[in-house]
């Protein structure tokens, strides 16, 4: 499996009081847990279970995760310009691995 | 919508769902069977999870019918506002892309304990687990002179298909000034706002079509589902076309009459120009020859693998269980279909089984451009399904939230079939 890479799309400026759009992905062939190897054993499960996106460290948005979920998960949301700052995003890997980006946002 | 999507990111595109999950097969391996019975929601989910997920076990899918009207949205048909070819899916994909065995025919018998099923053209077919949506039946004798034939009649249609068209047909032909009763059902049945979605609906048509026509709901219950929203909505949009009888004022419905198209209550009697009958409800036929049912008329099913309380080896989902919290929905139904598929695939594979994690999310039209919606999840506690979290549309909304409300519901209703479907 490739390593997963986290990317993000959003505006680097915005004007206070509007929303602005976020979109976020990360390629992640998500095993199911299901498989077996070559000798038989199952093969674990390894899918993102959790993603989280911080606003000036504020919990903005947040999801759980579980089967049934696609691989390379994709999530778009809307959020409320209120000042300038960094956003985080995190995503949380079965096992205990984190991937994570900062993005700065400036709000004239 | 179709500003946003993955191919924004330039190498991903919706074909990576689902195929990425498939595994290879290993080596060595007997294939495990497993049969689905039923090609409704449920069943389809099933089936197309089972086979996405896990490419070892072989997936044979049992559903006489070719093609699948959906109940969801079918009353927008009755209204003629969605022709009923676009709510009408095949089982194409599942079979070519998902590498199901979809076999036509209706499965007559369950035997549990030989893990055999007996197809009506006489041949029989082993299974090691088995999943059984049989959807809902009518109970026959509730309400006297409601027979076979009273349904080409009285439709019900509650079963998306012919008699949604017979109900549009009738309601076409109605003359302005005409009375339509719907009798609406006892609980527990198929989809709780539905019966009052559709008197909304129709009354949107009788509203544009024939302004002076008057609905008349018989009601076997005291109150309904999400009440305040929809009384506030006839007000609002039909002053005084709606009328709503409960039980206690009618005494319930006791007989129909074909003859003079009436619907009889201990009280009155009430002459329909139409009339639409949904009687009380069960689960479905073959869930009660395999002994798969109670005394309710429902079927008991662990709340984590949805297995049979009665049957073991069998799994069930969809409209048929005792659900607890979990209304009898599509979204529901879907969402049992996940966690049993999981379920089943991690015993079949020696995998680790994960909690299960349930949900509804429903959109009801209250006009043409006003809709609400709910959105709910569910866990299972002490052996029953539990709502953990809900959110449901308030009677205070403004028409702008509503508006939306509408719009995204036929965007749900094209994802969600595309998940079931596609």
């Amino acid at each position: 499996m490739t390593t997963p890479t986290p990317r993000v799309i959003v505006p680097s400026a915005a004007a206070k009081g509007e929303f602005f759009q976020v979109k976020t992905i990360i390629s992640h062939g998500m095993e199911t847990g299901l498989r077996h190897d070559d000798q038989g054993n199952v093969i674990p499960r390894k899918i993102i279970n959790k993603f989280v996106c911080r606003y000036n460290d504020s919990v903005v948005f947040s999801v759980d995760l579980h089967e049934a979920i696609s691989a390379n998960p994709f999530f778009e949301f809307s959020l409320l310009a209120t000042e300038s700052g960094r956003l985080d995003f995190v995503w949380e890997e079965d096992g205990g691995d984190v991937y994570a980006l900062s993005h700065q946002l400036a709000v004239g | 919508m179709k500003s946003s999507t993955r191919r924004e990111f330039g190498c991903l595109t919706g074909a990576a769902l689902l195929t990425a999950l498939r595994p290879r097969l290993a080596l060595g391996q007997a294939k495990a069977r497993v049969i689905v019975i039923g090609g409704g929601i449920g069943g389809a989910t099933v089936a197309k999870y089972l086979a996405a997920s896990v490419t070892t076990i072989d997936v044979t899918l049992v559903e006489p019918r070719r093609v699948y009207t959906t109940c969801f949205f079918s009353n927008l048909h009755l209204a003629g506002l969605r022709p009923l070819e676009q709510l009408t899916h095949g089982y194409e994909a599942l079979a070519k892309q998902y590498g199901i065995t979809v076999v036509h025919e209706s499965a007559e018998t369950i035997d549990p304990s030989a893990k055999t099923v007996t197809l009506n053209n006489g041949s029989k077919l082993s299974y090691d687990r088995l999943v059984v949506a049989p959807g809902i039946a009518f109970r026959g004798g509730a309400i006297e002179g409601y027979d076979e034939a009273a349904i080409e009649i009285m439709p019900h249609a509650w079963n998306a298909g012919p008699q949604t068209r017979l109900l549009r047909q009738q309601l076409e032909s109605m003359e302005d000034g005409g009375l339509f009763v719907l009798v609406a059902p006892p609980n527990p049945f198929r989809c709780p706002p539905a019966p009052y979605e559709r008197a909304s609906l129709i009354a949107s048509y009788f509203q544009r079509s024939k302004p002076k026509a008057k609905i008349l709901i018989l009601d076997a219950k005291d109150s309904f589902n999400a009440q305040d929203l929809f009384q506030d909505a006839w007000n609002r949009h039909y002053p005084g076309m709606i009328e709503w009888l409960p039980a206690q004022f009618t005494g319930g419905v006791t007989a129909v009459d074909t003859k003079t198209r009436s619907v009889i209550t201990a009280g009155e009697t009430f002459k329909a120009a139409v009339a639409n009958v949904i009687p009380a409800q069960m689960a479905g036929r073959l869930a009660h020859q395999a002994g798969l049912a109670n005394q309710s008329g429902w079927c008991p099913v662990d709340p984590v693998t949805f297995e049979s309380a009665l049957q073991p080896g069998v799994h069930l989902v969809g409209d048929a269980i005792i659900g607890g919290d979990m209304p009898k929905s599509a979204f529901c139904a879907n969402s049992q279909a996940k966690a049993c598929a999981f379920a089943i695939a991690a015993d079949l594979t020696g995998s680790t089984r994960f909690p299960a994690h349930l949900f509804n999310t429903c959109y009801t039209y209250l006009a043409p451009d006003d809709a609400f919606s709910n959105a709910i999840s569910f866990q299972p506690v002490d052996g029953k399904l539990k709502t953990v979290l809900s959110f449901v549309s308030k009677v205070e909304e403004s028409a702008d939230i509503r508006r939306l409300a509408a719009r995204a519901a036929e965007g749900w209703y094209d994802a969600f079939t595309h998940d079931v479907f596609g």
